[in-house]
């Protein structure tokens, strides 16, 4: 037991010189200076924002990605002790002293640091040589776009770290964790999958094991595959929505139940409603689809114009609306068109699926009304309106049949908040919908209501929930208005479950879409790959010191030549093979296609769905696929002096022009520097010297 | 290979999974299946009922085909109105008996071949078209009619023929052929002047002569073999000249072509040169065969349609000029630009139109309330500028002045002749692409101020060269602040009359949205000189069309707040399409798949699936399977996983469209997921007979669940009848309508 008195302590370390190496110069590489500039760079500007929101728990929607990018910047911002106060409205500001500039870009530049060690793993792992990890290595560590890109306030470094990350787990164990940031970060999750696919398949095919055996492994895989990124994902979100408990600017988007689950905002209206609407309850009405704004139901004291401009008439009634903004006159009280109280009786008698109602506009005491008289903006639709008696012969029609969407059983009852519910006209069968244009002058540019007789479908647009709601108890419309008037208050508390707001969330995050508006320095995936366009992140407000997103060409062309002889090699061989000549043996014919699926095909699933989104588009979001082509590049080179060059001669001849070829990288890595880092202000001469293309925009101040 | 000459059981039994070739192949791949069942039958001796098994498959066929026409047929000529889209493809073919040229998404062999039935049947082509619900009265539609429902009817035998030849058993083919006569979908799509017919004939006939092809490949280069890989290349060409739709089946034939020289090239027993011979022959059959007729297609369109018509602003400058009619055909005008000329202008991008303005303004709180301008596809008077100087207000054509030249480089003003206001732009946003400048019209009988002023520029010109009418590319840029004048190709709400938005963009990048030429030019002092020598050549003008037509295809974007047919919506039958009548008293259509199949479609995939990777797993763990069920897994891998890949190629792609979608665009998946059904079915029930031979009936399960299953779908058929033939009454809302207990989803609305 005192065994380890008796014989000296060893410890014998393993240290792979050349990996500490590799991290030490890419940590100094990423964190040199990394204060510099104090200023908002480019989405510096974007982010900054959400982690602000993070530091103030308020509640935000992005559509960018999951929320563990996001996270993960904002743990720098939590461990450098910041408050989240600073107005993250321009690029170029300036930080207060309280912004902890160094521990929030800390952990991005950590990550894109690692980054450096891992290449040189992972071609380690796919069996090619040190020398071969080594130029993997030192590729990404003088790759000018990826250095400034990790020393920021940026997701993509952490994303290309856990990319990587995730290969190298799955080439080590084939067993792989797979990380969310943005959802660019699918892609290798799929290419993973795939991989671990086609091995599976050939375990099924591997006869000399037993199906038990066989059985276990493939539950092992769908475990760590499926399972175990699901569940983190989840995490994630959980995490993202315990952080987040306050209402903050992107309410508005999520749903009245979503919205009454965070502190402040609608919660302080709402908290403490009855929950079951009652005839004679007072309710606000708001549009379910939200489209182009959230908006209310809503009816004043003005008619719709006798004659158009287009020279149709209308019925000349009471206008109905839907409204954006909180406004007393969004208040209906529902009635029960059998008795003439406004008032809920006791006990309240609750609405339910299939009742008959009335729906009697709070302020003006008319109710709503439907008939076949075209909709102003869309004639097809049936007009809305709240009757007038003009003693016309056009009689009220304003009993609408109840619809709840979401209903558990047909006889559930109107409940608040929760409640999606139709209105069916009772006469005509329109259903009561938003069509979503805008009403001109006379009707204050406020959304069109329309009675649509079609109802082809479910749509959100006809869709309505209850948010504010309170049981009325004015019997007379002078203490009724000022009821109205007054805020709602009672008591009952309602909290989503987390898998219901993680599910609206997760919906809202896919169909939101930021409208795809033209960017200075956007550009399209064609441009990328020979770098074509460049992105100026900042310029110092007094000299010409200067920040691009500028990637070392020399890589970047090389590693497309890289893929394009990949490729066409592949070809050879594969047609070589399948006609019985195998130029390969077996062993070095496996690692060449594994290295090649691997990284060619990481390239591929991190480039070509580009081609079909249709959002605005940036240099940085090809980075990913970069980091794939700089490892597939000493891949490419090793094949050809091993197996290509025949004498040994023309290896030396080789070897010497891939080192020509690597310092003429370093090379140009030194010449952008100054663009990399912006730590040095260069003359207008000089700047212009650099411009090698003509698309590159580089920034030169006229005097 | 021997021809089938029957023989014992076991024999036939192991023929009949292998190829056989050309038209006597499909007799003795029938033969094959017939002995099979005649060796089932142990009282019947198989050699000598041969003869009379030959004739009743091909009574079969008969019969299938004979069905099929029967009911496509059936009241074909009710209702006696425009149905639905009849009314464009209707209009279309009328163009073409009138020989006016017209713009469509769609390329236009369809559309041709409708105008040919039309006027082969003698429809003379005066009837309008206008909208659904007009009457034909006493024009003859039924040419036009009849050829589209003759060529939906050969839907069914082609699938039928499809089946029997992937499977090699009839009772699939007669399943496949059961729950396409039956589908009322297919059959009231097939009724009416549309494209899909003419479609989905093609899309069949391909996969018909695409899987006979593969059953001739131990017959290589033999006639027959010939025979059916250039009739694949011919219904590939006839398929992508209906609808780009097209595209999916040529995919299709292309990954079977690439998997079947994969195979080849593999034969070590093969030398290079026949391999080289086969890659030929696909080249020339499967490429370049299909793209000469296409291009031909396009050449007989082109030589039609030579008057002007409704859509010759869709088109360049120069296109226009080679329709008789348009005022640039055989046209003389200035040749270069002088001020004082009215001009038009157009944008170089293709489909975007001419500079356009009008007297309605911006609304309130989108920029300026200033006049808008827009551009429009469409000839107008509105579309007319006149070109100023910038500095004086004089008026160029005083006879006093001598004609001035605008030159490359000069500050003009552009005053818009109907409303005398000037081409203005400021420091506003304009109103859907925000980051760019409001464009407007602005001034009083052409007096503004310096926003109205533009650099006009030459593309890749040096200073001070006069500018070309029509050849000149030439840009505007505003000279206050610097932008270009551009159109976004975006389209305008309401207001602004669902035009296109222009802009004034600060980002000088060189794209074709901010370069514009001067399509027509007035000025009574210069000379004229003629046009003729812009006429494009014919490569041009086919690479005009298509950009234009891929264009209008993405330009079908759905509106916010409409209801637009979603993909998920179709397998599940999920909602129709109204292709006549809406009140009760109005003769009523109503598209919709019959539901039984529909859905016994959508299990059948599932199961397929499921029994699919079963089977594979199974063969993978190199599991031993008896000769037969060996067999029928082929069938079900190979034969399946075939038609499987034609259902996942014309379905899944609908999903990364940003279009608007229809209901009828599932039809073609629709087909190939019945013959999935058929297959499956049949080697299902061939499985389970199997599995349970020692039971006494086991035989019959086979027989009962195929009878079963046919007669399902023929009394649903019985049931559903009324969606494609036709219905007067109460809505099937109403309890007392005949349909009421047949409303089965509440978003069926007949």
């Amino acid at each position: 037991m005192w065994g380890f008195l008796k014989r000296p302590i060893v410890v014998t370390a393993d240290i792979n010189l050349s990996l500490v190496a590799l991290t030490g110069m890419g940590l100094l590489s990423r964190l040199w200076r990394l204060t510099y500039p104090p200023a908002v760079v480019f989405d510096e500007v974007y982010y900054g924002q959400y982690i602000s929101f993070y530091m103030k728990r308020i509640f935000f929607l992005d559509d960018s990605g999951p929320p563990f990018g996001h996270m993960v910047l904002a743990l720098g911002g939590y461990l450098g002790g910041f408050d989240g106060h600073f107005l993250w409205n321009r690029i170029g500001a300036e930080y207060s002293s309280n912004v902890p500039v160094w521990s929030l870009r800390l952990l991005p530049a950590l990550a894109g640091a690692l980054s450096v060690p891992m290449a040189y793993q992972i071609v380690l792992e796919l069996h090619f040589s040190h020398c071969a990890a080594m130029g993997a290595a030192l590729l990404m560590l003088i790759e000018n776009a990826l250095i400034t890109q990790s020393r920021l306030m940026l997701l993509e470094s952490v994303l290309i770290f856990f990319n990587l990350l995730a290969v190298l787990s799955y080439l080590k164990f084939f067993n792989c964790q797979k990380h969310s940031i943005k959802y660019m970060g699918m892609f290798t999750y799929v290419l993973m999958l795939a991989v671990a696919a086609v091995h599976a398949w050939h375990l099924i095919g591997d006869q000399t094991l037993s199906n038990v055996c066989v059985f276990c492994h493939l539950l092992a895989r769908a475990v760590a595959l499926l399972v175990i990124p699901v569940v983190l994902y989840l995490l994630f979100f959980y995490v993202h929505l315990i952080l987040l408990f306050r209402s903050g600017p992107h309410d508005q988007i999520m749903s009245s139940a979503f919205q009454a689950s965070l502190e402040g905002g609608l919660a302080r209206i709402t908290q403490g409603q009855p929950l079951e609407v009652a005839f004679g309850s007072q309710v606000t009405l708001r549009n379910v689809f939200g489209k182009p704004v959230p908006c209310w139901l809503h009816s004043h004291q003005d008619t719709y114009p006798m004659i158009y401009e287009n020279g149709r008439g209308s019925s000349h009634q009471q206008q109905v609306t839907c409204y954006p903004f909180k406004d007393v006159n969004n208040w209906w009280i529902v009635k029960n068109p059998g008795r003439h109280q406004l008032v809920v009786s006791s006990p309240p008698r609750p609405v339910r699926h299939g009742d008959m109602v009335q729906l009697v506009h709070g302020m003006t005491t008319r109710s709503l009304n439907t008939h076949d008289v075209a909709a102003p903006l869309s004639p097809h639709s049936q007009e809305v309106s709240c009757y007038i008696d003009y003693n016309i012969s056009m009689p009220a029609q304003n009993l609408w049949r109840l619809e709840i969407v979401n209903r558990g059983s047909d006889t559930d009852v109107w409940k608040t908040i929760l409640s999606e519910v139709r209105f069916v006209h009772v006469n005509t069968s329109a259903v009561l919908k938003l069509s979503g244009a805008h009403l001109p002058d006379w009707g204050y540019r406020q959304l069109e209501i329309v009675g649509e007789k079609l109802s082809r479908g479910y749509h959100e647009s006809m869709v309505w929930n209850v948010e504010e709601h309170r049981y009325g108890a004015s019997q007379e419309q002078r203490e009724r208005e000022r009821e109205l008037h007054s805020p709602a208050q009672v008591d009952v508390s309602r909290n989503l479950s987390f898998m219901a707001r993680f599910l609206e969330l997760q919906w809202k995050m896919l169909v939101l879409r930021s409208d795809d508006s033209e960017h200075k320095y956007s550009s399209s995936p064609l441009e990328w790959v020979t770098l074509d366009t460049n992105i100026a992140y900042w310029l110092h407000p007094r000299t010409s010191a200067q920040i691009h997103l500028l990637g070392n060409i020399v890589i970047w062309i090389s590693g497309s030549l890289a893929l394009a002889i990949y490729a066409l090699l592949s070809l050879w061989y594969l047609l070589r093979r399948r006609r019985n000549v195998h130029d390969l043996p077996q062993d070095a014919w496996l690692r060449w296609v594994l290295a090649g699926a691997l990284c060619a095909g990481g390239w591929a699933v991190n480039y070509l769905p580009f081609f079909l989104m249709e959002k605005t588009l940036f240099l940085y979001h090809y980075l990913p696929a970069l980091t794939f082509q700089i490892l597939l590049l000493p891949v490419v080179l090793q094949h050809i002096s091993d197996h290509l060059c025949r004498s040994q001669l023309q290896r030396s001849v080789f070897s010497a022009l891939v080192v020509a070829w690597y310092s003429s990288a370093c090379h140009v890595s030194h010449t952008l520097r100054p663009l990399t880092y912006g730590d040095k202000s260069l003359s207008p001469h000089e700047l212009k010297a650099l411009r090698w293309k003509d698309s590159w925009d580089i920034l030169i101040r006229k005097h | 290979m021997p021809p089938a000459t029957g023989g014992g059981l076991a024999e036939s039994e192991l023929r009949s999974r292998r190829g056989r070739c050309g038209p006597q192949a499909a007799r003795a791949a029938g033969r094959d299946v017939a002995t099979e069942a005649a060796a089932r039958s142990p009282k019947r001796p198989a050699r000598g009922s041969q003869r009379f098994e030959a004739a009743g498959r091909w009574a079969l066929l008969a019969l299938v085909t004979l069905l099929s026409f029967a009911t496509r047929f059936h009241r074909l000529a009710e209702p006696r109105h425009i149905c639905w889209d009849e009314t464009h493809f209707g209009k279309m073919g009328s163009y073409y008996i009138n020989r006016t040229f017209f713009f469509d998404v769609h390329p236009p062999l369809g559309k041709m071949l409708i105008g040919l039935a039309g006027y082969l049947s003698g429809y003379d082509g005066t009837f309008l078209f206008q909208k659904p619900g007009d009457k034909y009265e006493h024009h003859s539609y039924m040419g036009m009619r009849g050829f589209c429902a003759f060529l939906g009817s050969w839907l069914v035998p082609f699938a039928y023929l499809t089946v029997l030849d992937l499977s090699k058993s009839l009772s699939a083919a007669l399943l496949t052929a059961a729950l396409l006569t039956f589908d009322t979908g297919c059959l009231t799509l097939s009724q009416y002047i549309l494209l899909d017919p003419i479609l989905m004939f093609f899309i069949m006939a391909a996969m018909l002569s695409m899987v006979k092809y593969n059953s001739c490949a131990n017959r290589p280069f033999s006639a027959p073999w010939w025979f059916w890989l250039s009739l694949t290349g011919v219904s590939l060409a006839g398929a992508l000249g209906v609808k780009f739709v097209g595209l999916f089946i040529i995919l299709q034939v292309g990954l079977n072509t690439i998997a079947d020289l994969w195979h080849l090239f593999g034969d070590l027993s093969l030398s290079l040169v026949t391999v080289g011979k086969h890659l030929t022959a696909r080249v020339l059959c499967l490429i370049v065969l299909p793209l000469a007729l296409y291009t031909a297609t396009f050449a007989v369109h082109f030589m039609v349609l030579s008057k002007s018509g409704p859509g010759d602003g869709f088109f360049s400058s120069a296109f226009q000029a080679r329709l008789s009619g348009n005022n640039l055909h055989n046209a003389s005008i200035p040749e270069h630009l002088a001020y004082g000329s009215v001009i038009t202008v157009k944008n170089l991008r293709m489909a975007i139109g001419y500079l356009h303005s009008h007297r309605h303004l911006y609304p309130e709180g989108i920029g300026a309330r200033q006049q808008q301008v827009t551009t429009y596809l469409h000839k107008d008077y509105n579309n007319l500028w006149i070109i100023k100087k910038h500095n004086t207000n004089s008026d160029p054509l005083d006879p006093s002045f001598p004609v001035e030249f605008v030159r490359h480089g000069d500050i003009i003003r552009l005053e818009h002749k109907e409303t005398s206001r000037n081409l203005h732009s400021h420091y506003h946003e304009a109103p859907l692409t925000r980051k760019h400048y409001q464009v407007t019209g602005y001034g009083i009988n052409g007096t503004g101020d310096s926003n109205d002023f533009w650099r006009i520029e030459v593309v890749n010109r040096k200073f001070g060269n006069r500018i070309k009418v029509l050849r000149s590319r030439i840009r505007l840029i505003h000279l206050v602040t610097g932008c270009v004048l551009g159109s976004s190709g975006k389209v305008l709400p309401k207001w602004g009359w669902e035009q296109l938005e222009v802009t004034c963009t600060p980002y000088l990048k060189e794209t074709l949205n901010s370069i514009w030429n001067v399509e027509d030019h007035i000025n009574p002092k210069l000379p004229n000189i003629s046009l003729n020598v812009l006429q494009p050549s014919f490569p041009e003008i086919l690479l005009e069309s298509h950009m234009v037509m891929i264009r209008g295809n993405s330009g079908l974007k759905p509106k916010d707040n409409e209801f637009t047919s979603k993909p998920w919506h179709w397998p599940i039958n999920y909602q129709g399409l109204r292709f006549s009548g809406i009140n009760d008293t109005d003769f009523r259509v109503y598209l919709l798949g019959n539901p039984v199949v529909w859905w016994l479609n959508l299990l059948s995939i599932a199961l397929y699936l499921l029994s699919g990777s079963i089977i594979a797993i199974a063969i993978q763990r190199g599991a031993q399977l008896p000769a037969e069920v060996a067999g029928l897994s082929q069938v079900l891998l190979r034969g399946g996983g075939q038609v499987l890949l034609g259902w996942t190629l014309h379905y899944f792609p609908f999903f990364l469209m940003g279009r608007v979608l229809y209901f009828h665009h599932y039809f073609p998946a629709m087909l190939f997921s019945s013959m999935l059904t058929g297959i499956l079915w049949d080697t299902l029930l061939r499985l389970c007979a199997w599995g349970l031979a020692s039971w006494p009936l086991a035989r019959g399960i086979h027989v009962v669940g195929i009878l079963s299953l046919l007669l399902g779908a023929a009394y649903s058929f019985y049931l559903f009848h009324p969606l494609a033939y036709g219905m007067v009454g109460p809505l099937a809302q109403d309890p007392q309508s005949p349909m009421a207990g047949l409303r089965w989803l509440d978003s069926w609305d007949f």
